[in-house]
C-alpha cells in the first residue's frame, strides 16, 4: 500500500502543479483550458467553493459552485487536472461547515457568504 | 510471448491530454531464467522463468537441486514463455524493461471470489419488483416449459458459484513504467483484490 502512495505521490509531482490552498466558502476564480477546434483559450469559471474531496493529491477535487443567469451551476474540478490553469482566490469565506449544499437552496443575496474577519 | 508476474497494488487515475485516464497500479517481479528449453531437447522451444524469492524448505528437494545447479536462489513459481530461445542464456533477469509506455498487453488473474451467488449478482437478471407484497424480489422465475421439451434445456442460467476463475484481459494499455521501482500502471481494470498476482503478457507472435 505504500507503494502504491509512493507511486501516486511521485505522479502527482510530476505534473509539478501548485495545489491551491482551498477551504470551503472561499470565493474562488478558476481559469480552465477550452479546446475549440484547434484553438485553445482560457475560461474562467469564477463561483464559491461549496466542497472538498478525496484530499489534495491525484485523486482530489473540488466543486465551485456560481449562479448564471438565475440557474446554479456546478463544476468539481481535480485538483490535478491539466486543464485546471489555476486556481485564484478572490476572498476567504466565513462558514460552519465543510460541505455548502444549503447554498443550493438559496438565491441572490442569501446566498451570498461573509468575508472572513468581517 | 513473453511475460511476468505482478502483485496488483490497487487501482489509481492519471491525468493526460484534460483527461483522467483510470489505471491499475501493479507491482512487477523480476524473474530469472531458470532453464532453456529446446526442440531437440525437450520437444519445444521455451524458456523457464522464476519468480518471487522463497525458502529452501518450502520447495521439495529434486526443485531446490535444479536451482542449486545453476546457483540460483530457490523461487516459488515457474513459468514457461514460448519465445525464440536464440538470445537468451540461463540466469538472465526477466524484467520490467520488456515492456514500453503506449504499449497493448494481455492480463491473466483470478477473479474475486463471490461463492454460491443468486441470479442476479450473476447472470444480471432483472429480479422482481420489491414492494406491495411480491414476494419475488431476487428470485429466478421460470426455467422452461411444461410438457414439451419436458426438461430444463442446457446451459440455462441459475444460481451457482461465481468467482474465482482464471481471466484474461485482452488489450490493457501501458500506460506508465517505473523500471527503477518495479511499478507499472495498465489502463482499466485487471481481475483479483489487491495484493493478488497476476500475469502480464506480451502481445505478439
Amino acid at each position: 500500500m505504500d507503494k502504491m502512495r509512493a507511486f501516486e505521490e511521485e505522479i502527482a509531482k510530476s505534473y509539478n502543479k501548485e495545489i491551491p490552498e482551498l477551504w470551503p466558502g472561499d470565493s474562488v476564480k478558476v481559469y480552465t483550458k477550452v479546446k475549440e477546434g484547434n484553438k485553445e483559450r482560457t475560461q474562467i469559471f469564477a463561483g464559491t467553493v461549496i466542497r472538498r474531496r478525496g484530499g489534495r493529491g491525484l485523486n482530489g477535487t473540488f466543486t465551485v459552485r456560481k449562479e448564471s443567469y438565475g440557474v446554479g451551476v456546478e463544476k468539481i474540478f481535480p485538483y490535478l487536472s491539466d486543464t485546471v490553469e489555476k486556481v485564484e482566490i478572490v476572498y476567504r469565506g466565513k462558514v460552519r461547515r465543510a460541505r455548502l449544499y444549503y447554498l443550493r437552496n438559496r438565491r441572490g443575496k442569501a446566498a451570498k457568504i461573509r468575508k472572513k474577519g468581517y | 510471448m513473453l511475460g511476468l508476474i505482478a502483485k496488483k497494488l490497487g487501482m489509481s487515475q492519471i491525468y493526460q491530454d484534460g483527461k483522467a485516464i483510470p489505471v491499475t497500479i501493479l507491482e512487477a517481479e523480476p524473474g530469472v531464467i531458470t532453464q532453456i528449453k529446446t526442440k531437440e531437447k525437450d520437444g519445444y522451444d521455451a524458456i523457464q522463468v522464476g519468480f518471487i524469492d522463497t525458502k529452501e524448505k518450502r520447495l521439495t528437494k529434486p526443485v531446490v537441486s535444479k536451482f542449486k545447479k545453476n546457483d540460483i536462489t530457490p523461487k516459488r513459481v515457474l513459468k514457461e514463455f514460448r519465445v525464440d530461445v536464440g538470445n537468451y542464456n540461463v540466469k538472465d533477469e526477466i524484467k520490467l524493461d520488456i515492456f514500453e509506455e503506449g504499449e497493448v498487453v494481455d492480463v491473466i488473474g483470478t477473479t474475486k471470489g463471490k461463492g454460491f451467488a443468486g441470479v442476479m449478482k450473476r447472470h444480471n437478471f432483472a429480479g422482481g419488483p420489491d414492494g406491495h407484497g411480491s414476494m419475488f424480489n431476487r428470485r429466478v422465475g421460470s426455467i422452461g416449459n411444461c410438457e414439451f421439451p419436458g426438461r430444463v434445456v442446457k446451459g440455462r442460467k441459475m444460481p451457482g458459484h461465481y468467482g474465482n476463475v482464471k481471466v484474461t484481459v485482452k488489450n490493457l494499455k501501458v500506460v506508465k513504467i517505473d523500471a527503477e521501482k518495479n511499478i507499472i500502471a495498465l489502463r482499466g481494470a485487471v481481475p483479483g483484490s489487491k495484493g493478488e498476482y497476476i500475469n502480464i503478457i506480451k502481445k505478439g507472435k
